[in-house]
């Protein structure tokens, strides 16, 4: 593989950048490989580069029924973040920060990790108190974390209204500075790309439709372009998550749901944090092209249909504008939306499955991508060696069944309004 | 024809809480609180009037195009 550096790039320019090397190949899938991972996202793709990297299994083939990168990955608006109180969520998390900060040297490959710091505000004494209790709950587990007063937020973001005569007047806000945004197609490619030089076969246009079990043991899966066989199988289809439990006659703690995002015409830099409004779900982050990235609420009943309606968007563009007023002056640049794996505690799984050599990663909601490297780590350990790591442990398929459910925000199992 | 912001969701329609004073398994419970089959095409499901005659209904839409098939009373049983 060519090695991406200022020196590399000075040759191709020479040579009117015609020579370089595809980045992964487009072979055509084997009868037989060691593990399939089913779905081409973030951690599909992180999924096969662990295994490869850390467990030396390189027989792997990617199944993607679209392109790589065409799902949740490629539509998020990639805020990572470890502000967990749980302390199963708070390390696993704190583990994926680490892999961020090397993700670019790791991966020969800039995927723009921006360590710009998150604020969630707040606007009540009593949500000032939770902030400082997660704050605290943080940095027992090692994570940076910051409760700022009033003039504190003001001076970190002063378009904000700070006015007297507003419904949610800013109290404070909790910090974690460490926290950020990266390139979310950048990830996908940059596993892609090192994965596949390291022998992993990517099969794109290929949708698996149906598995082989038998006698309580997987055997393969049936795809659109014919049979493939493996005694190790990875689910990693996020929205798709439902369809394929189907397939397998599980049914699952997931519903699946649209979560929307839109940007703005891009502007002059004016944000440099990414802020949540902390009396509703409104979230907002400046692109490196200056467009403002903004999302929040759950269109709010179960959906598959990748794109959202006006009612939820107006909904969450009123928090932003109450939040930020100049908002109001921007146009709309784009608006799009893709399916969520919405668990029933909000917690993700990463676990064995009852089917011998079946695994399965899901119930990511809308907070997967800043999860990719970490749950690629971790699944591909809990494939690898047949037994979970203590990093994912928590996020068992039978706590809902024992009852250690991990509910980070206490919503309950109505999904839809989490 | 009423506007989609006046109704409020209240999930899976098919779902049924197990009878009282019955003995029933932990995997009865847990079909009844988490599992839930959320399938690609007709769904049905519990919706409010909320910001009118407060009303609860089942409809059964397409998840996939939202093209309501049919609606009944709360009460109705689903044939
Ligand atoms: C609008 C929006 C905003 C978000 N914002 C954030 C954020 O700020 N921070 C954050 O951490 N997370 C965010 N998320 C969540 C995050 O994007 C997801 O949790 C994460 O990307 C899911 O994992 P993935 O990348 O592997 O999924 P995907 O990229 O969706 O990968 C799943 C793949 O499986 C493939 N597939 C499905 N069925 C089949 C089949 N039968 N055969 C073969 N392939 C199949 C799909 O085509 C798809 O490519 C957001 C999501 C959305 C939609």
């Amino acid at each position: 593989m060519q090695k991406y550096s200022v020196f590399s790039l000075v040759k191709n320019a020479l040579s009117n950048h015609e020579n370089w090397d595809l980045a992964w190949k487009d072979p055509t899938p084997k009868k037989e490989y060691d593990v399939v991972i089913i779905g081409g996202g973030g951690h599909g793709l992180a999924t096969a580069y662990y295994l490869a990297k850390e467990h030396n299994i390189t027989n792997v083939a990617i199944i993607e029924k679209g392109w790589i990168g065409g799902g949740n990955v490629g539509r998020n608006t990639t805020i990572i973040r470890s502000n967990y109180m749980h302390d199963d969520n708070a390390l696993f998390s704190e583990f994926g920060m680490d892999l961020w900060r090397r993700m670019s040297q790791d991966l020969n490959y800039n995927v723009m990790f921006s360590p710009r710091g998150i604020i969630n505000l707040a606007h009540s004494d009593a949500q000032m108190n939770t902030y400082a209790r997660r704050g605290n709950s943080m940095r027992l587990n090692g994570i940076d974390a910051v409760l700022l007063n009033r003039e504190e937020v003001r001076e970190i973001i002063p378009m904000a209204d700070f006015s007297e005569n507003v419904r949610f007047p800013i109290f404070g806000g909790l910090m974690q500075p460490s926290a950020g945004t990266a390139r979310h197609d950048a990830v996908a490619w940059g596993y892609a790309r090192q994965a596949d030089d390291m022998g992993v076969d990517i099969i794109q246009n290929c949708e698996v439709i149906g598995f082989d079990v038998s006698a309580g043991k997987i055997n393969g899966v049936r795809t659109s372009r014919g049979d493939i066989k493996a005694k190790k199988i990875g689910l990693c289809v996020a929205g798709s998550t439902n369809i394929l439990a189907e397939k397998l006659n599980m049914t699952l703690p997931i519903e699946t749901h649209l979560l929307q995002a839109c940007v703005s015409e891009p502007v002059k830099p004016v944000l440099d944090k990414v802020v949540t409004f902390g009396a509703g779900h409104f979230y907002i982050s400046q692109s490196d092209k200056g467009e403002m990235v903004m999302g929040g609420d759950l269109d709010g009943y179960n959906s598959y249909a990748q794109r959202g309606n006006l009612p939820t968007l107006q909904h969450v563009l009123t928090e932003g504008i109450a939040m930020m007023p100049f908002l109001s002056k921007l146009k709309m640049l784009r608006t799009w939306g893709g399916i969520m794996d919405m668990s029933m505690d909000g917690s993700p799984i990463i676990d064995k499955t009852h089917i011998e050599g079946l695994y399965l990663n899901c119930g990511w909601c809308y907070g997967g991508f800043k999860a990719t490297p970490a749950s690629g780590w971790t699944f591909a350990h809990t494939i690898a060696q047949d037994r979970v790591h203590e990093l994912n442990a928590g996020y068992s398929l039978n706590r809902f069944n024992t009852g250690h459910l991990l509910d980070e925000k206490g919503l309950g199992t109505k999904t839809w309004i989490s | 024809m009423r506007s989609q912001n006046e109704f409020s969701y209240g999930g899976d329609a098919t779902v049924k809480r197990p009878e009282l004073g019955k003995e029933i398994s932990d995997q009865d419970w847990d079909n009844f609180v988490y599992n839930r089959k959320s399938l690609r095409g007709k769904h049905w499901e519990l919706w409010q009037h909320l910001s009118g005659c407060r009303q609860w209904i089942k409809v059964q839409r397409d998840t996939a195009t939202h093209e309501i098939f049919k609606t009944l009373k709360a009460n109705e049983d689903i044939s």
